[in-house]
């Protein structure tokens, strides 16, 4: 018997709102569909009404994990537009920031696997090394998750020597947790079990489907900004891209412990090559019209920032593409036929972020291809209108079983 | 005077309110022990060290709305949690925990093992009705959940409680426990069906790795997702029931039981229960959930065969023996 179930808005399994809508026979999955829309944001609209130096610190709201990742691209791309170079010590500086920032993300993330696979221990053990980064974070740049460091032609704040001295202290103590971490991903056969075969995405789908990041790299295609498209002063550090070649949740989760062993290593070089000289530069305030597509690689996959600037000191338009709206598509083949059970694994396992792919739709009318307004209040008089047709008791409905 | 004691037996000990008492007791014992294997402090504020957190917990439960859902079965679903909880209390009172006489009485009599391996499967049962009517598509995903991962493991359990049995030659559990007394180094031919007894136990009481059931980031709350209020509570006492009397029943048919009359033997109830309670907790703090599908592979393909070695271990032990 096939039935069709929705999973979400409001799920247990999705901490923020989305809806999976399902086809079922018995246990498997024959079809899948994602539902967007559920977050209402504006902040590419509000970008336009700000300067160039407000929106450092509104891109790094539009995520709560990568908000580095975002003001990084966003600080970038408008360098570029101001054709400024920024101070080394500052691209050191951020650089830095953005490894610790990829080491704490990934280690959220694993506990989350751990969670969705019903792994509370690991959950639990991982949270707990994570406020180990998140201490460091706070001790540099003042802040937990906002960090504000970013700033046109380099950082805000220095690094002293009491600070790296500490910052390499806790980087041993990490090392040693994620190769912890690395054995029981490899050895504890409940884990391996659940998460070897499930969501399997071949290197074509993957390529295909346009994935990005370690879902990308899980499918054996070695494809990371940071080594084929180079910024900050990733030229400059050694370091590996870390693939896998299983194609599964497990290669996913094998892909990220070893990104998080490379990023200790990189903290590490960083901290001992740490240039002398000014961390930042003086930048103009207003920018020449011109276009700039940023790259940015964040600890989820490939982040892209599109900035049109006018001459002011706003810009015309920014576009934002979070990774994760780019692995939508190849979540909905991975869950085709697989368990109700590795539904929250594969959709976790792409480390989805949902508010910050959501973007306001405007939708046309199909046939005419008219576009219309409405105020709030038109708004409001329709949705009363609606509820009032509506049933809310709905006595007539017929359940299916 | 011959009324009073099953009265006894029956309200207060090992009746209702010894359970109600000693199976809070175990939660908060479980729970402190799962949060300190993961790193965690547990239940801290109610009573000392939190040990009235369970009862807290069900308090306020009681204090809860109680829906019932419009399109479920109103009679059965008011009914089940009520007859879940009398079923697992009748089956406490089977345990050997204070019986002196050697003839048989209404709470042990030749072949009582089997009576309490068929109540203890009654609960399970009662989980997957709870789920059916429901009329929830999450609730009836779990109910059948239960029911399939049922056919994992209750042969396994089944047979594995079968060996002792038979190296004792008998099925009270009265004289298993008598028998183990006795000679103590036979419990080690048990070994193996000892540990099939508590993985078993722990696929019954629905935990990690076996809370497939409930899996709450698949299936919400499972079988029991439109059970709120005073009803949910009666569910909760009915799993703490269902670990402690799942306990006692292995302590008693493999450990030995509880010797000594009221307050010895009481003293080995706990302990040899908390001890099971400690290998449950371990269990679910080292391991991951798996898929239903693993689960009935791994019954299937290594517990059953497993119970089935330990019952030729004992029957060549007991030709030596003999």
């Amino acid at each position: 018997m096939e039935f069709k179930v929705s999973l979400g808005p409001q799920h247990p399994a999705l901490h923020e709102a989305l809806s999976l809508r399902m086809t079922l026979e018995g246990e498997i999955i024959r079809d899948a569909d994602l539902k967007l829309g559920y977050s209402h944001r504006g902040i590419e609209k509000l970008a336009e009404e700000r300067t160039f130096t407000q929106n450092i610190y509104l891109t790094e709201r539009i995520c709560g994990i990568c908000s580095h990742s975002h003001t990084t691209c966003f600080v970038q791309g408008v360098e570029q537009l101001m054709e400024l170079i920024p101070a080394r010590r500052g691209l050191y500086i951020r650089t830095l920031i953005a490894e610790l920032e990829r080491v704490h993300s990934h280690l959220l993330w694993l506990g989350v696997a751990g969670q969705e696979a019903g792994f509370e221990s690991f959950f639990m053990y991982t949270w707990r090394d994570r406020e180990v980064v998140m201490d460091i974070l706070d001790w540099i740049t003042g802040n937990r998750v906002h960090y504000a460091m970013n700033t046109f032609g380099g950082v805000r704040r220095d690094i002293d020597e009491l600070q790296k001295k500490k910052i390499l202290d806790s980087l041993d103590l990490l090392t040693k947790r994620t190769e912890y971490y690395l054995s029981i991903g490899a050895n504890e056969p409940t884990f391996v079990n659940r998460l070897a075969g499930v969501g399997k995405l071949s290197r074509e789908d993957a390529i295909a489907l346009c994935a990005v990041g370690p879902t990308l790299r899980a499918s054996g295609v070695p494809m990371d900004v940071r080594k084929d498209d180079p910024y900050a002063v990733y030229n400059e550090i050694p370091f590996e891209v870390c693939t896998a070649d299983s194609c599964d949740v497990l290669g996913r989760t094998v892909v990220r412990v070893k990104e998080l062993i490379q990023s200790y290593k990189m903290i590490e070089f960083l901290l001992k090559n740490l240039p002398d000289g000014p961390f930042k530069v003086k930048a103009p305030r207003k920018v020449k019209p011109n276009e700039v597509y940023s790259r940015y690689e964040a600890p989820r996959g490939e982040n892209v920032h599109y900035i049109k600037s006018n001459g002011s000191d706003k810009p015309e338009r920014l576009k934002v593409r979070a990774p994760t709206l780019a692995n939508y598509p190849a979540t909905i083949k991975m869950l085709k036929n697989g368990f109700i059970a590795d539904i929250p694994l594969i959709f976790a396992a792409i480390d989805p972020c949902i508010c910050c792919a959501e973007r306001l739709v405007q939708l046309d009318n199909p046939g005419s291809g008219e576009s219309k307004v409405l105020s709030f209040s038109q708004l409001r008089t329709m949705a009363n209108d609606h509820y009032k047709k509506v049933n809310l008791m709905k006595k007539e409905a017929v359940w299916p079983f | 005077m011959a009324i009073l004691k099953p009265i006894l037996y029956i309200l207060v000990y090992p009746g209702l309110i010894f359970l109600m008492v000693y199976s809070t007791f175990c939660e908060w014992f479980d729970r402190k022990l799962y949060a300190r294997m993961q790193n965690r402090i547990g239940p801290l504020h109610t009573g000392r060290s939190g040990i009235l957190q369970p009862v807290a917990d069900i308090i306020k439960l009681f204090a809860k709305e109680d829906i019932v859902p419009e399109k479920a079965d109103k009679h059965m679903f008011s009914a089940l949690p009520v007859f879940a909880l009398a079923i697992i209390c009748t089956t406490a009172l089977y345990l050997p925990l204070w019986h002196y006489s050697e003839a048989p009485t209404f709470i042990s009599f030749p072949g009582d093992l089997i009576v309490v391996a068929y109540l203890l499967t009654l609960p399970t049962l009662i989980y997957f009705l709870a789920g059916w009517h429901s009329n929830n598509y999450f609730s009836a995903i779990g109910g059948v959940r239960v029911l399939t991962m049922l056919f994992g493991y209750e042969i396994p359990l089944l047979l594995a409680l079968l060996s002792p049995a038979v190296l004792a030659d008998s099925w009270r559990i009265l004289e298993i426990a008598r028998f183990f007394q006795d000679k103590p180094l036979l419990m080690l031919v048990n070994l193996i069906g000892f540990f099939i007894a508590v993985i078993a136990l722990q696929a019954k009481l629905e935990r990690v790795p076996f809370d497939i059931p409930h899996a709450e980031t698949e299936i919400v709350g499972g079988q029991l997702t439109e059970y709120s209020g005073k009803k949910l509570a009666f569910f909760r006492l009915l799993g703490d029931i269902e670990m402690v009397v799942g306990a006692g029943l292995i302590a008693a048919v493999f450990m030995g039981g509880f010797p000594g009359g009221l307050l010895p033997g009481l003293a080995w109830f706990v302990l040899k229960t908390l001890f099971i309670i400690f290998l449950l907790a371990a269990m679910r703090a080292a391991t991951s959930r798996i898929r239903i599908d693993q689960m009935i592979n791994f019954s299937w393909r290594w517990l059953a065969p497993l119970a089935v070695l330990q019952l030729f271990i004992v029957i060549i032990i007991k030709g030596m023996v003999s």
